[in-house]
């Protein structure tokens, strides 16, 4: 299982990836911006995608929707974590298929939750 | 302060009252009283409606920067609303860290004791035990020491436990740094709009009449797919629909068939 965390705060990938560590997802990437992400999932074999939604240059929001438009990545899971709260932002992300949807803060059993729930509906689609 | 176009029409006008001033010398001279008279009259009017026409030129330029300046109501808007936002937003800043911080010291206060006490307890068994290997130790002395080991297994497994756990809460507490920053950025961005429209003024100011088309920045918000960082209670935010907590985000989430 390799995962590709995005966010443009260090600080927050390292979070990220301290408790994926925890719940022993050992194999993982970061990326500052979805425009130094899309490369990396095109070219590394990832298997899910964290981003953060408010990032630069390519925004989180763009990032999905470039994944679902690319016949590769389309099927990946994504897991938006990020401080955006607006109910019309969490529809849009809905709408532009994401997987699972986190408000920062966050707490390392939410993270563990949606995770295990995104991989569930992953087994008994298919 | 003389446009062209009054300096022309002065200098049409002296050629007219040049005219109509041989034109009086000729009445005069031939004592035609009130054609004279009609002529001073037009004479006089015709220095007035100059005079009006700078006047109404005066007052159209004061107008218009009378106007401009309003238009750059920006930073009306920014004085009424964003700064209190800003000073609101800085204070979530300064809340946030405080926070953290505390968490931080709280996980390390109750984690230190624990360290010192296993490193402590390990350094006294650690003795017993070589006297035992050397059998320097009688049954009775090496009955404590079983029950000691025992009782040090047991706390050390739940303190290392404890120490996880509060070193699990150190790391979640770094979370406000991406938090804070996300707000302390979009302060930033308000500085700069501030110091941009100042500049402006100065220059409205300086040159009347120059006036650059005061710059709009739309307000960020979701709309435009950059996101605007976590929303800070008693600012602009309250005034769109925010999604307090995981749990309404997920309840939102399953009424869109998630």
């Amino acid at each position: 299982m390799k995962i590709l965390i995005v966010d443009d705060f260090s600080t927050m990938r390292r979070i990220i990836k301290n408790l994926l560590r925890d719940l022993g997802y050992n194999n993982t990437a970061e990326a500052d911006d979805g425009s130094t992400a899309l490369p990396q999932l095109m070219n590394g074999s990832f298997d899910f995608l964290i981003t953060d939604w408010n990032m630069p240059n390519i925004s989180g929001i763009d990032l999905l929707k470039a994944v679902r438009a690319d016949a590769r990545l389309k099927d990946m899971p994504v897991l938006m974590v990020t401080a955006e709260a607006k109910r019309d932002q969490i529809v849009e992300a809905a709408q532009a298929g994401v997987s699972g949807y986190i408000i920062k803060p966050f707490t390392a059993d939410t993270l563990r939750e949606k995770i295990d729930k995104i991989f569930e509906r992953i087994n008994a689609g298919g | 302060m003389e446009s062209p176009e009054i300096a022309q029409k002065e200098s049409e006008m002296r050629a007219r009252q040049l005219e109509r001033s041989r034109q009086l010398a000729v009445h005069i001279e031939a004592g035609d009283d009130e054609a004279a008279n009609r002529l001073i009259e037009e004479m006089g009017r015709m220095h007035e409606s100059l005079l009006f026409a700078e006047l109404g030129k005066l007052t159209r330029d004061l107008h218009e920067a009378l106007n401009a300046f309003r238009l750059d109501s920006r930073l009306s808007e920014i004085t009424k609303n964003e700064i209190p936002d800003a000073k609101e937003r800085l204070n979530y800043v300064v809340a946030m860290t405080e926070q953290s911080a505390h968490r931080t010291l709280n996980a390390v206060e109750e984690s230190l004791p624990m360290a010192e006490s296993i490193s402590s307890q390990a350094r006294d068994l650690s003795k017993a035990w070589q006297r035992f290997r050397h059998r320097e130790m009688s049954t009775q002395e090496f009955r404590v020491l079983a029950q000691d080991v025992e009782a040090f297994l047991e706390r050390t497994g739940g303190d290392g436990e404890s120490i996880r756990r509060n070193l699990s809460d150190v790391l979640m507490a770094q979370d406000f740094q991406d938090l804070t920053g996300q707000v302390i950025r979009r302060v930033i961005h308000l500085v700069q709009d501030v110091e941009e429209n100042l500049v402006g003024l100065i220059r409205i100011s300086g040159e009347r009449l120059a006036v650059p088309e005061p710059k709009r920045k739309e307000s960020k918000g979701g709309g435009d797919g950059k996101g605007s960082g976590p929303a800070v209670p008693n600012t602009s935010d309250g005034s769109s629909e925010v999604i307090s907590g995981q749990d309404g985000v997920d309840d939102l989430l399953s009424s869109l068939g998630f």
